[in-house]
């Protein structure tokens, strides 16, 4: 067994592979100081709760405690990998500080209590809104980091039992766009690709993902290709020097908010070259002729004057695109996250329809997540869709879940789509939200604007409940705070991007008395007396097998059908992609191979959205358009974004995460290792504007938008010149004495894709100024990943004698 | 020619709609979605004006003495009074310009439904192309109206 040091080796060690191969096993793993494999009691089979990736591990477990983790050689996501934030981000969960009992807020302060107390609160606030106002008082605002069975869970409670609009996820941040990518173009949800599809394709094109730092085992994949016999060829999209752009044969750098703008020239191009599968359009897909016309006078010369791509380059990667036989894309927040959100993302479908790029090896969409459960939140309904991909402007759709649920039909709220996010929080800051219960997200940091969200989350007459398992700044505002069991504390289910459904057993008990969200979802069901309408108690199931017994039944018939599984039969071997049911009981590699899709207007999820306001296509427009189910291209033109650099804010200011942390580093701050590779808030800077503005290496920096200002150390970078990038990762809950001045969403607009409401944290303008010189210190930013200096001598990250974890690579790694 | 009217008629409302969509996204800075959406369906009627006015201009019609940006809204606003009147709430105020935005909307459809039957009747193929290319826009700007109004309603009631 070898160990390597995956501070300074994000990735791990290559075990190359040639197209069509197997990717060969490579388990990686760590244990706690001083304990050996042989020490171990027992392992608990898992998957990894840091990212989307859905990397399958066992936790090691001694004197019932968490002592380390090893990767599942068996499961197809990850062959036994591991990357950092999973090797060592357990660590944080035993942190001494963890909330172990429920809070209340006594005359302004927050005071421990128990259970009954601190439930009897809740409860008692609900019923006098429920009287007051009904429903429409009381709103949900969950993660991307449950389980499956505590979303639906959610879901049956805000949208059955109580019966409101308003339940929403931060995965609003996050993947809001890819869902709504996929409805527009595929009629629903459901990600027509797989993981396996790096293994067949010859082109992979990655638009605004920075796969090496959000899916680290799956860019080792990308990279054992690349390292291994007639490897695939590289398209990025990206405005910094990520790891995915200097491993690509093509790199673009589009000026933050210009991405459709990009797209619509390539599909020119595509087009006017005529390298389209017209068979493929003819046969599958509705709407193709809108998209010639829309696309025909985008020439590369214009993309270039907007998007500052030189047309050469533009002409070059249309024709990599055209070229592929077997083409990948994928797709994040560089994309999700910035303007035209969503137009930008069905281009990359679109890109993929004319090509007939769909549904074989190798020809595959991902549209991505970021957070570990995203797809669970979509799937079951916790955020703005409904249960089991149902289309909530489809009265029999609705009809059916009440039918599921045991309730009335009227008592589920479709008179509209659910209440998004930031609409919530508005609703929240002009007083129509009264209630607003928060589970395991902080969004006083992560969301834009922080001295709008904080004040409105303080505002007298809301009523804020939060669920978590640190102290965070958000539950500093709250009125009752719930402390949460966590991952290896808590039985459930979860699914990644390509669609793995993985269980995750309870590994150890919960410190104190925290409780699985679960158990507190449960109990305040039980304690508001939630009847179905039989009279008996609802939700009708009472821990985490029956949730997913009753979730099963939810998505029978629906594209996200888990009828074919079981805990029992997801327990020992690898995780399984749905649809899994009776009739493909080993689940499903990909979607659409036959080119059929769930888009028939009695089956799709939604009629689809108009691309530039937003509108919702109304039902009869839909089935005159696309009466027989086929894929939908749908073409947008350009619009310039809505807050530009200009005279006294000169700079695009875009900002995102590093490869060490995850979300608002509640638990990656408390992991030394993580931490210390990333320890503080920078920023980055391109040499030609550093040298301006008279900045270097490490000199303190103030960056300000026109809502807030950070200040942090400068990084010289390859980042493209005129815009600025900072980390979004830092609150203040370990800033000592640092004064909101640390987090990027301080600086960030208001603003969201008119189709997924995604708000977009990749366009804002902002200045830039030198506070202090660098006294002989570098940024504290990674020199391993995008944040790589341009400069010599800035110190290596390295995690030093911590940072060694080991590396089972079996035969032919290098 | 009569098509002059319906060009005037048009043109008109189009730069009505473009003002009251540029009031909108004034009174509605903290209403995010109608505030941006708002100044970019705007950007449409200008562009509609445009070419309105260079299509004025080839029949023969004095483009400056019509409507341009500034010139006042669509007559006077819709059904002022009633359950919407714009009153101290602020949600109502909001529905009740929605719902003004919505039918002066609706007039420029009408408008344009009108010159493109004139443009069919003197078998004016440019002034047809013209009013097949921007009328989709128009109701679409329409629809939004529509939607923003479906979506923000409830709230306002429920209260
Ligand atoms: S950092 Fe947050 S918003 Fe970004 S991908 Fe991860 S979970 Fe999503």
């Amino acid at each position: 067994m070898a160990f390597k040091d995956r501070i300074a080796h994000p990735w791990g060690s290559r075990t190359p592979y040639g197209p069509g191969q197997e990717w060969p096993a490579r388990v990686d793993g760590h244990l706690a100081e001083g304990v050996a494999p042989q020490d171990v009691d027992r392992w608990v089979q898992s998957a990894t709760i840091l990212h989307s990736n859905g990397d399958a591990l066992d936790i090691a477990v001694k004197d019932d405690r968490v002592v380390g983790v090893r990767g599942r050689a068996v499961d197809r996501v990850n062959r036994g990998r591991l990357g950092p934030k999973d090797l060592f981000g357990w660590q944080a969960h035993q942190s001494a500080d963890r909330l172990t009992r429920p809070l209340v807020r006594r005359d302004g302060a927050l005071v421990e209590t128990d259970w009954d107390t601190a439930m009897d609160v809740v409860v008692r606030r609900s019923r006098e809104l429920l009287d007051e106002q009904g429903p429409s008082a009381l709103a949900f605002y969950t993660s991307g980091q449950l389980f499956l069975e505590e979303y639906y869970t959610l879901a049956a409670i805000g949208h059955g039992a109580i019966g409101t609009n308003h339940m929403d996820g931060n995965t609003r941040l996050c993947t809001a766009t890819a869902a709504a990518a996929l409805k527009e173009s595929f009629g629903c949800d459901g990600q027509p690709g797989s993981y396996s599809d790096i293994d067949h394709a010859d082109v992979i094109a990655l638009y605004g993902h920075n796969m090496a730092e959000t899916q680290t085992v799956l860019w080792s994949r990308v990279l054992d290709r690349l390292a291994g016999s007639d490897p695939p060829r590289l398209l990025c999209v990206d405005c910094r020097p990520t790891p995915v752009a200097r491993e690509a044969t093509l790199h673009l750098a589009p000026l933050p908010g210009t991405n459709l703008a990009l797209m619509n020239a390539l599909l020119h191009e595509i087009i006017r070259r005529d390298l389209v599968d017209h068979d493929y359009v003819q046969a599958h897909t509705v709407g193709y002729q809108d998209l010639v016309e829309r696309v025909a006078d985008h020439t590369p010369e214009v993309a270039e004057r907007i998007c500052g791509v030189p047309a050469g380059r533009i002409r070059e990667a249309a024709e990599l695109l055209g070229g592929a036989r077997r083409l990948l894309s994928t797709v994040l927040q560089g994309f999700y996250q910035s303007h035209q959100a969503t137009a930008a993302a069905v281009q990359v479908n679109n890109v993929h329809l004319v090509r007939g790029m769909l549904g074989r090896p190798g020809a595959g969409v991902l549209q991505m997540n970021g957070q570990p459960t995203a797809q669970n939140t979509r799937e079951c309904g916790a955020d703005g869709d409904l249960t089991g991909f149902r289309n909530w402007s489809n009265d029999e759709h609705v009809a059916e879940l009440a039918k599921v649920w045991n309730l009335d039909t009227l008592q589920i709220p479709h008179y509209g789509p659910p209440t998004h996010a930031m609409q919530i929080m508005r609703y929240a800051e002009t007083g129509s939200v009264r209630l607003l219960w928060v589970s395991a997200t902080n969004p006083a940091v992560s969301l834009p604007d922080l001295h709008r969200i904080r004040a409105l989350l303080a505002r007298q007459g809301l009523f804020l409940v939060v669920q978590d398992i640190f102290a965070t700044e958000t539950t500093e505002l709250a009125d009752v705070v719930l402390p949460a069991a966590t991952w290896g504390e808590k039985t459930g289910t979860f699914t990644n991007t390509d669609r793995t459904v993985h269980l995750s057993e309870r590994a150890v008990d919960p410190p104190g008395e925290a409780r699985a969200d679960l158990d507190i979802f449960l109990d305040y069901a039980r304690r508001m007396d939630f009847r179905d309408r039989d009279g008996a108690p609802f939700p009708q199931w009472h821990d985490a097998e029956s949730a997913f017994e009753a979730w099963k039944r939810a998505s029978a018939g629906r594209p996200c059908d888990y009828t074919g599984l079981t805990y029992a039969g997801l327990r020992g071997g690898s995780g399984v992609q749905w649809p899994c049911t009776a009739e493909r009981p080993g689940g499903t590699e990909r979607l659409y191979t036959d080119g059929r899709f769930w888009a028939a207007p009695q089956e799709c999820e939604s009629y689809g959205r108009d691309l530039v306001t937003g509108a919702p296509v109304e039902p009869v427009e839909y089935a005159a358009m696309n009466p027989f189910g086929r894929a939908i291209i749908r073409a947008a033109e350009y619009l310039p974004p809505h807050e530009e650099p200009d005279g006294q804010y000169p700079f695009a200011l875009v900002t995102g995460r590093t490869l060490y942390h995850f979300h608002t580093r509640t638990k990656t701050g408390r992991v030394p290792q993580l931490s210390r590779a990333a320890p503080e808030v920078w920023v980055e800077i391109a040499e030609s504007d550093a040298r301006e503005a008279g900045i270097g290496e490490g000199d303190l920096v103030e960056v300000a938008s026109p809502r807030g200002a950070v200040r942090a150390r400068a990084r010289i970078s390859g980042i493209r010149p005129g815009v600025l990038f900072v980390p979004f990762h830092y609150g203040y809950w370990d800033a000592r004495g640092q004064d909101r001045d640390r987090a990027a969403n301080e600086m960030t607009v208001t603003d969201w894709d008119p189709v997924s409401k995604q708000p977009l944290f990749k366009t804002s303008a902002a200045r830039l100024r030198l506070l202090r010189p660098a006294d002989g210190r570098s940024a504290p930013a990674p020199t391993t990943t995008a944040s790589r200096p341009v400069a010599d001598g800035v110190p290596a990250t390295t995690g030093g004698p911590e940072g060694l974890c080991q590396e089972d690579v079996g035969g032919g790694a290098r | 020619m009569r098509i002059g009217v319906a060009l005037r008629e048009v043109q008109r409302s189009e730069a009505g709609l473009a003002v009251e969509l540029r009031r909108m996204a004034d009174e509605y800075q903290d209403e995010v979605e109608i505030h941006h959406v708002a100044q970019d369906l705007a950007r449409w009627s200008d562009e509609h004006v445009h070419e309105l006015a260079a299509a004025a201009a080839r029949h023969g019609e004095d483009s400056e003495t019509l409507a341009g940006p500034g010139r006042a809204g669509p007559g006077s606003p819709p059904d002022a009074g009633g359950l919407l009147a714009a009153g101290s709430d602020p949600g109502l105020a909001l529905l009740a310009d929605l719902r003004r935005l919505y039918l002066a909307a609706a007039g420029v459809s009408v408008d344009w439904e009108l010159l493109g039957q004139g443009a069919q009747a003197v078998k004016d193929a440019e002034l047809l192309e013209l009013s097949g290319r921007c009328h989709p826009r128009t109701l679409r700007q329409m629809n939004w109206a529509n939607a923003m109004l479906k979506v923000l309603s409830p709230q306002v009631w429920a209260r």
